[in-house]
């Protein structure tokens, strides 16, 4: 009974969406202001039935329904509970009913926080978000059904991924997906500009803030499944340059160039069409992200012509979205207009470089991804692309937009003096050449990318110094502490995430430099020396977990002749799955992780171990959080709540004089 | 300098830019892309000696050894099989009979060298090179009577790898 609900739900939001996408967008073109008043209501109307769909689902799980097809492949009786609502976004049909979710959730925030936008932007903005819903519901309906019956029922369900039955991976997907979907709201800010044929500065501060937030959830998301492929895949990387890694990836780049371009929008009015199209570049690689993963296309293209309703599906659709989109801006672009005119040196010419790095740095990914499945699908032979094409791609491209970093902030407006910014940025000259040829040296070995790294992670963070404390500096307006306060959070939030950028290099830097990876074959009582400890294999022992059983190995980890810690690596049989699973044992540390996993069992006690010393990987993780954080606190900018109040007044009168 | 001239040459350096890059970006994209042989291949000396590329394929039974950290192994596609020597630990869904994919370079002795052995984690899943190396073999051999499925998987992919 309660999948048919869930099932019925979907029809339903399906009928609303249809609503939704046609009347209020109709209804803006033609003034018909009760076309448009539909918009808010039906975006709610439609949140509550998506809400109902997966509370549908979420029941399914928790009553152990296996007559559910998702949910006997997706669960077992033996489950633990949280792992059983984290089995809902385990496989591919209700991972697309929670995009759909946390559509309609954004749908909803949208009609709550856009209360002073003018009614003809919010019913195109509502009404463009709706067409998506739309197609989503009809993917779901038409071939990826979560609420498909399986007759008969299973006693006991096929249970979930091992690998996903890990609290990284509960929060994960959530958190990409609400990364890639806030990106609608960005999309559908630009269509309705586009439609309108109306962008100015406010437009830019209105949806400035929204980007923002799907930047920060996307930043988390790629964050915590690195963290997860860490610990969990049991081999000590963080990115391997996967398709589905370079899925979440491609998208992050382009809403980092977005970002940096609505700045401009805001500020100087300047970069509008440009603006526009970055929005649709970052919806078309969420929506492609999420289809490369989630249409089993990176497994084996096959997959797509073994259930060609799929296939057929997501292409038409992404052809559909990204077609018509990129058709509509290449016929109302023009009339959005041009921004106001800069030097060739100044802070907008600095933007438009870092926009076109980050995203030439989208593109070569895009490449490397779609290329060997291209291939495939023509027939031409299997080939991969290797993670050395994007290592030797990615430092050249980065390099000048980290540099630019440092100066971006500090330039003026519309024409810059290069002689004052160098003469600013001295100091911190000083301090990244200093850094970056000390902290090799310290290290004990030197190499051309570590110093790189360093110079260019000391650049960041002492340029940002110095623009803060341009700001701060005690003199005539106040002391430190009352200027600190009064800075606008905005600013205070991209000093933060160019930091966190900082600290993210670092790691990267000393990770790739200086990390020690061991394989050795260790008997009990057997040693080896990593990094400055020594580990020393123990034994082994069994035991059993709330779904699987262990052998759990010791390793007494001695810094020269003194105990430090001790280490237990896992390997986890999961009753209901054959192959065993490593689940490797870390100490983290902020100077560097040590990391110990067992291999294979080679002779009576003998195993083969993999330890790891890793300097300063966490701060990898480190500082995608501050990244995160530092949107966060650009969120919190008291103008996006002032300014709301004032440019919709503005915006009124405007709309007023224009009728 | 006239606005204009300035102008121009902006132009002008900025598409010099661009080209190398997209010449840089080119190429190593080119000189990064590996290319997949199946046992069959190898064997009729269709790969190549001086670059790396991808071998797939099942483990043979009862062909594994195990010396500490050094593994040596034979990569059957039903037809040929061609051995292969890898040092460190191998991925957890590693096991005799079943599909595997390696990736490193055919040395003069014969051997596959593998620097890197790759595997997904789903234990009905065959990786989809070690799935089209056995599709080819079967092809020139039709009264073969295995059958293979290839299942979606819904996990992430991993590889053990040692770089």
């Amino acid at each position: 009974m309660i999948p048919e609900i869930g099932n019925f739900a979907l029809m339903v939001a399906t009928a609303v969406a249809l609503t939704l996408g046609t009347l209020p967008i109709i209804g803006a073109q033609r003034g018909n202001l009760r076309w448009m008043a539909l918009a808010r209501p039906a975006a709610r109307m439609m949140f509550l039935l998506v809400v109902i769909a997966a509370s549908c689902l979420v029941a399914s799980f928790l009553n152990n329904d296996f007559s559910v097809v998702y949910v006997a492949t997706n669960s077992t009786r033996a489950l633990p509970v949280q792992y059983k609502l984290a089995a809902f976004w385990g496989g591919h049909e209700g991972s697309m009913l929670l995009w759909l979710l946390i559509l309609s959730f954004w749908m909803f925030t949208v009609s709550v926080f856009s209360t002073h936008l003018p009614r003809e932007m919010i019913a195109r903005i509502l009404g463009v978000m709706g067409l998506i819903a739309l197609g989503f519901l009809l993917f779901i309906l038409l071939t990826s059904n979560p609420f498909d019956r399986l007759m008969p029922a299973v006693a006991d369900g096929n249970d979930l991924n091992p690998l996903l039955q890990d609290p990284g991976m509960v929060a994960h997907p959530p958190m990409l997906y609400m990364g890639y979907v806030g990106f609608s709201v960005a999309f559908a800010f630009a269509i309705a500009a586009l439609l309108g044929g109306n962008l100015d500065a406010t437009w830019a501060r209105w949806s400035r803030p929204w980007t923002t937030v799907a930047w920060m959830f996307l930043t988390i998301g790629i964050c915590l499944g690195s963290a997860w492929a860490y610990y969990t895949l049991g081999w000590g990387g963080w990115w391997f340059w996967d398709p589905v890694e370079n899925a979440s990836f491609m998208p992050w780049l382009a809403g980092t160039a977005l970002m940096h371009s609505l700045a401009v929008t805001e500020k100087r009015s300047g970069f509008k069409v440009w603006t526009v199209l970055l929005a649709i570049f970052a919806f078309s690689l969420s929506l492609l992200g999420t289809f490369l993963v989630r249409s089993g296309v990176l497994t084996s293209v096959h997959a797509f012509a073994s259930d060609p309703r799929r296939g057929v599906f997501i292409l038409l659709f992404l052809g559909v979205v990204i077609g018509g989109s990129l058709a509509l801006f290449a016929w109302r672009a023009p009339k959005v207009g041009l921004g106001e005119r800069f030097e060739i040196v100044s802070r907008e010419s600095m933007l438009l470089t870092n926009n076109v790095l980050f995203l030439g740095a989208a593109a070569c990914v895009l490449l490397g991804t779609l290329y060997p499945l291209m291939l495939d699908a023509l027939g031409m032979g299997k080939i991969s692309v290797g993670p050395p094409y994007f290592d030797v791609v990615f430092v050249p491209l980065m390099a000048p937009a980290l540099f630019l970093m440092g100066i971006g902030p500090l330039a003026r407006w519309r024409k810059a003096n290069v002689p004052e910014i160098a003469a600013r940025l001295k100091w911190a000259i000083a301090v990244s050449v200093i850094c970056a040829v000390a902290v090799p040296l310290i290290e004990g070995k030197w190499s051309i990318m570590v110093a790189l790294g360093v110079l260019l992670a000391a650049w960041i963070v002492s340029s940002s110094m110095v623009n803060l404390w341009s700001r701060v500096r005690p003199g005539e307006g106040g002391q430190i502490g009352a200027k600190l306060a009064s800075l606008p959070r905005g600013y205070l939030g991209m000093l933060a995430a160019h930091v966190g950028v900082a600290v993210f290099i670092v790691g990267v830097t000393l990770v790739k430099g200086y990390e020690v990876e061991k394989d050795v074959r260790m008997d009990v009582g057997d040693t080896v020396a990593i990094g400055p400890y020594t580990a020393k294999f123990v034994g082994t022992s069994e035991g059993s977990g709330p779904n699987y059983l262990y052998l759990r190995g010791e390793f007494q980890i001695l810094r020269g002749e003194k105990l430090v810690r001790t280490m237990y690596p896992e390997k986890h049989q999961f009753s209901s799955k054959s192959e065993p699973m490593t689940d490797a044992a870390i100490a983290p540390g902020i100077t560097g992780d040590l990391y110990v996993s067992m291999g294979e069992s080679v002779g009576k006690t003998a195993w083969v171990v993999r330890v790891y010393y890793k300097p300063f990987v966490d701060w990898i993780w480190g500082g995608c959080m501050i990244m995160a954080f530092g949107g966060l606190l650009a969120l919190s900018d008291r103008r996006y709540r002032l300014a709301q109040r004032q440019s919709s007044a503005g915006i009124a009168a405007g709309a007023a004089s224009r009728a | 300098m006239k606005p204009r001239h300035k102008r121009l040459i902006m132009v002008v350096a900025a598409l010099a830019t661009a080209g190398v890059a997209v010449t840089l970006v080119l190429n190593a994209f080119r000189s990064n892309l590996v290319f997949f042989f199946t046992p069959s291949q190898i064997a009729a000396d269709e790969a190549p000696r001086n670059r790396a590329f991808r071998i797939g394929g099942l483990v043979e039974t009862g062909s594994v050894h195990r010396d500490g950290t050094k593994v040596q192994f034979m990569v059957t596609d039903t037809a040929k099989s061609v051995p292969v020597a890898y040092v460190g630990i191998l991925p957890d869904l590693f096991r005799e009979g079943k599909g595997v994919v390696a990736q490193g370079r055919l040395e003069a002795d014969g051997v596959f060298h593998a620097s890197e052995v790759l595997a997904k984690h789903d234990e009905n899943y065959m990786p989809p090179e070690a799935a089209e190396a056995l599709k080819r073999a079967r092809s020139g051999q039709p009264d073969s009577t295995k059958t293979l499925v290839i299942a979606q998987p819904d996990g992430g992919a991993t590889q053990g790898s040692k770089q």
